[in-house]
């Protein structure tokens, strides 16, 4: 088992290698140019190409990715071109946003999705089958930013119960941290939910028709003793497999929520280094997201083992 | 106190929670929101986008100066008049026919730094800034000499007299003379300030900074204002009234009108059109337009290329200009919010005339414009309009744009993109068939166009002017002629002429004035003209 984990950990090297290539490939031969973003719509052009050259936006591909890569083995992932701050730091003011709206949308998502699965397996072909199911429909058909908007506007709006936007540091307090992040929680996790709730569902559904479940009916234990002890358990490997899969649709999601809720996370960052071709911040946070995406396909794989017996490494 | 449901319910929970672990303990169950409204003075701003570039020199983004009229100070203010009026400048001498001027600061300006501002540092802070400037560089060429013989007293000797030195060291439009202590300002031209020290009214707050989210300002207590005069635009006193101004980057349009809608933000500095008629209808939200210079804007012609390196083929097109289709999708059908019918300076300023004007005024005729092309020369030559869709404003200026040429029958290929990649491909001076443009569209602040001084799409300088790299020599002479002229008639009257030539040589079609309304919550006062700054502002 360790001897795998550190096998899983060393393959993400060559992994992160290819990804750096590749965004810096990408970026470089996409069109966009940051020195004329800085310099301003009133600049002349020589304005712009003083500025480029002191940048060294002018210099070779190899020249530019070979000193990028250098400084990436080194741990540093560059500089802002516009901010001048380090990219670590910026990452670092940005994570603990994303990070809060993506574990409080996680736990929501699994503590509502679970249990609406399960009861809805349990129910199959009942009304409230047909009332999760339509649940999960909708979940996946509404775009997050229109459940967004909806939700701002009756709870913060009219109701006046939670803020529109913004984010307060968990530092500041639980309550103050919490409620900036309900509305957006729940606009992010109505996707999350719908997905894990249909799988939930079509798995418990393959398990309840098992032996051992007629088997533990026949020894008289109790339906939640049934569905939640024995059935849940068998069914969980594919559960998780989706939860994991789910973390990069989190990760697309934050971007287009944080957007809507004016959350200061990654997501943002992301967006607004694209569009002003901030290329070390796109570079650092597509490795770090990259990263994570391994990272947590790795956790996915070990967990299978404490599911499943049968799974070893 | 008032209360309110939220906060109602922010207590309820946190006595719940407070009852459940014991005490406020380490989770620390405090309610931010009633401590921060217990300030006041601490004003909370949306500004129309993140300030990406602090250094206000290097860049001619408009929200970098408006940060920068926080934190750093000019020796020039611009009255609503557009006069130049003594700011740091406790008074000045102009003497030897023009060829020599005596500045003299006011006794006890201080950066923020606690150093005092010192004539050597505003003669850094001038070479800098004029490097990047059009009128600096005007400045600049006419200059044998800068000195500061005392710490308050700069003395500039010039080759020639320059009537138009005050009004360029306090001009506001980008890049503004603004001074910095000579150790930043001895930085290269075309890099980036580093340290945010002026001696501006607010002092930058760098440890609170979140790129892209928010920017945080705090009154500086040491600074000095006129005792005299009235607040006028970036003139006068500067007083303030607050303690704390805090920008809040709020990208999303409906979030930002929800955010003022709630009282949780106190000001959003451009609320899109499509929002302003909710925000009207708000009884706590007051909006207004205050810069009455407003945004002029312009389709811009690649002057290198064909077929628009044809001046008639440029002319021809003022005859399917209909300024008001463009205002209109900008905009919208609210006719006190845009004007139609103008040249090349903003209405309501001194430098307006009707010079030429009747190039727009004629029957629109596509017919007789198809026509008119043909007889200039155009033989369907592509047209590649590249426009920026991310801007609802510029792509509903492209989109209009578009539909005009293709009604002037012209072969139009319309690139639609967002204004990264429209920053980086008007630099390309290659044919539009390899990777160039033939038009883009964009707008320019009034003060940023009006006067032949600092408007740079009225270059004609070829490849050294603006983008689209006009070749207009008569242009440039009669620029140096305005810079020469006396008085205000003087300039006016080669204004008329400079517009006269723009409707003869069209560097770029002109397609409207609009303004842009602001909106703040009803507790605010003092408001000011011109674009946001935060003396004088007051918050109930």
């Amino acid at each position: 088992m360790l001897a795998y984990t550190l096998r899983r950990i060393v393959a993400t090297i060559p992994v992160m290698a290819v990804v750096a290539l590749f965004v810096f490939s990408l970026l470089y031969i996409s069109p966009g140019d940051p020195a004329a973003v800085i310099a301003g719509d009133q600049a002349t052009p020589a304005d712009v190409e003083r500025i480029r050259a002191s940048l060294g936006l002018d210099r070779p591909y190899l020249v530019r990715f070979a000193e990028w890569a250098w400084n990436i083995m080194r741990g540093d992932l560059g500089t802002s071109i516009f901010t001048n701050l380090p990219v670590s730091t910026m990452i670092q003011q940005r994570i603990q946003p994303t990070l809060s709206l993506m574990v409080i949308t996680l736990i929501l998502a699994i503590c509502i999705a679970v249990p609406m699965g399960v009861v809805a397996a349990w129910k199959q072909g009942t009304w409230i089958d047909r009332l999760v199911m339509g649940f999960a429909v909708l979940g996946f058909s509404v775009p997050v930013f229109v459940v967004g908007y909806l939700l701002a506007y009756v709870f913060a709006l009219e109701l006046d119960w939670l803020p529109v936007q913004g984010y307060t540091p968990f530092e500041r307090g639980f309550w103050p941290w919490l409620q900036n992040l309900i509305l957006p929680s729940v606009a992010l996790g109505g996707v999350y939910i719908a997905l894990i709730a249909r799988i939930t569902r079509a798995t418990m559904l393959e398990v309840l028709q098992q032996d051992y479940i007629r088997t533990a009916r026949a020894k008289g234990v109790a339906q939640p003793g049934i569905l939640f002890l024995h059935a849940l358990k068998n069914a969980a490997v594919p559960i998780v497999t989706v939860i994991g899969i789910g973390v990069a649709l989190l990760i697309g999601g934050a971007v287009v929520t944080e957007s809507v809720f004016a959350i200061p996370g990654l997501g943002r960052l992301t967006v607004d280094a694209i569009l002003r071709r901030d290329y070390p911040v796109i570079q650092g946070v597509i490795l770090l997201f990259s990263f994570t995406y391994v990272l947590v396909n790795l956790v996915i794989d070990l967990l299978y083992t404490l599911f499943d017996p049968r799974i070893r490494y | 106190m008032a209360t309110d449901r939220r906060h109602f319910l922010a207590g309820g929970a946190g006595l719940a929670l407070g009852g459940a672990l014991g005490g406020a303990g380490p989770l620390g169950l405090s309610r931010p929101a009633l401590a921060q409204a217990a300030g006041s003075r601490v004003l909370r701003f949306i500004p129309q986008s993140d300030v990406t570039v602090l250094d206000p020199i290097i860049t001619t983004a408009y929200v970098t100066r408006h940060h920068g009229y926080l934190v750093w100070d000019t020796l020039y203010g611009f009255d609503e008049d557009f006069n130049p009026q003594p700011q740091m400048a406790e008074g000045h001498a102009v003497e030897e026919d023009g060829k020599r001027v005596t500045i003299r600061l006011r006794p006890g300006l201080k950066f923020h730094d606690g150093e005092p501002v010192r004539a050597r540092d505003a003669i850094a802070s001038i070479r800098r800034w004029a490097v990047r400037d059009a009128l600096g560089q005007v400045l600049l060429a006419r200059t044998d000499a800068m000195e500061a013989p005392d710490d308050r007293t700069i003395v500039l000797r010039l080759k020639q007299s320059f009537p138009l030195l005050f009004s360029a060291l306090g001009k506001p439009s980008t890049p503004v003379c603004f001074i910095m202590p000579e150790r930043i300002a001895q930085t290269d031209p075309n890099t980036a300030i580093r340290e945010m020290i002026g001696s501006g009214p607010f002092r930058y707050v760098a440890n609170e900074r979140v790129p892209g989210a928010k920017v945080v300002y705090e009154r500086f207590a040491d600074y000095a204002p006129r005792a005299d005069g009235t607040p006028s635009w970036t003139a006068g006193p500067k007083r303030v009234h607050l303690d704390r101004v805090e920008w809040n980057v709020i990208p999303d349009a409906s979030t930002a009108a929800n955010a003022l809608a709630n009282g949780e933000m106190d000001w959003w500095e451009q609320p899109t059109a499509d929002l302003q008629p909710t925000l009207r209808r708000n009884r706590n939200v007051v909006m207004e337009i205050p810069d009455p210079t407003g945004l002029c804007a312009l389709a811009r012609f690649n002057h290198l290329h064909p077929p628009f390196n044809n001046p008639a083929i440029r002319r021809a097109l003022l005859g399917a200009v209909v300024q008001g289709d463009f205002m209109t999708a900008v905009i919208g059908t609210d006719r006190s919010l845009w004007k139609d019918n103008i040249g090349f300076f903003p209405p309501g300023t001194p430098m307006a005339s009707d010079a030429g004007l009747e190039a727009l005024g004629t029957p629109r005729d596509y017919e007789k414009v198809k026509r008119d092309l043909a007889a200039a020369g155009y033989k369907g030559e592509k047209v590649v309009v590249i426009a920026a869709s991310d801007f609802p404003s510029l792509n509903a200026l492209a989109q209009v744009g578009n539909d005009m040429l293709t009604k002037c029958g012209m072969n139009v290929e319309f690139v639609s993109t967002d204004w990264g990649s429209v920053v980086q491909r008007r630099a390309s001076r290659e044919a539009p068939e390899r990777g160039g443009w033939s038009m883009f569209f964009t707008f320019f602040a009034g003060l940023d166009v009006f006067n032949p001084g600092v408007s740079q799409a009225l270059r004609g300088t070829g490849t050294n002017a603006w983008f689209g790299w006009p070749t207009m020599p008569k242009m440039e002479e009669l620029r140096n002629a305005w810079l020469d002229a006396p008085d205000l008639d003087g300039q006016k009257k080669v204004a008329r002429e400079v517009q006269a030539e723009a409707f003869q040589e069209v560097p770029y079609l002109p397609l409207g004035q609009y303004f842009q309304a602001t909106a703040y919550r009803r507790g605010l006062s003092g408001v000011p003209k011109g674009f946001p700054m935060f003396w004088s502002v007051q918050k109930s």
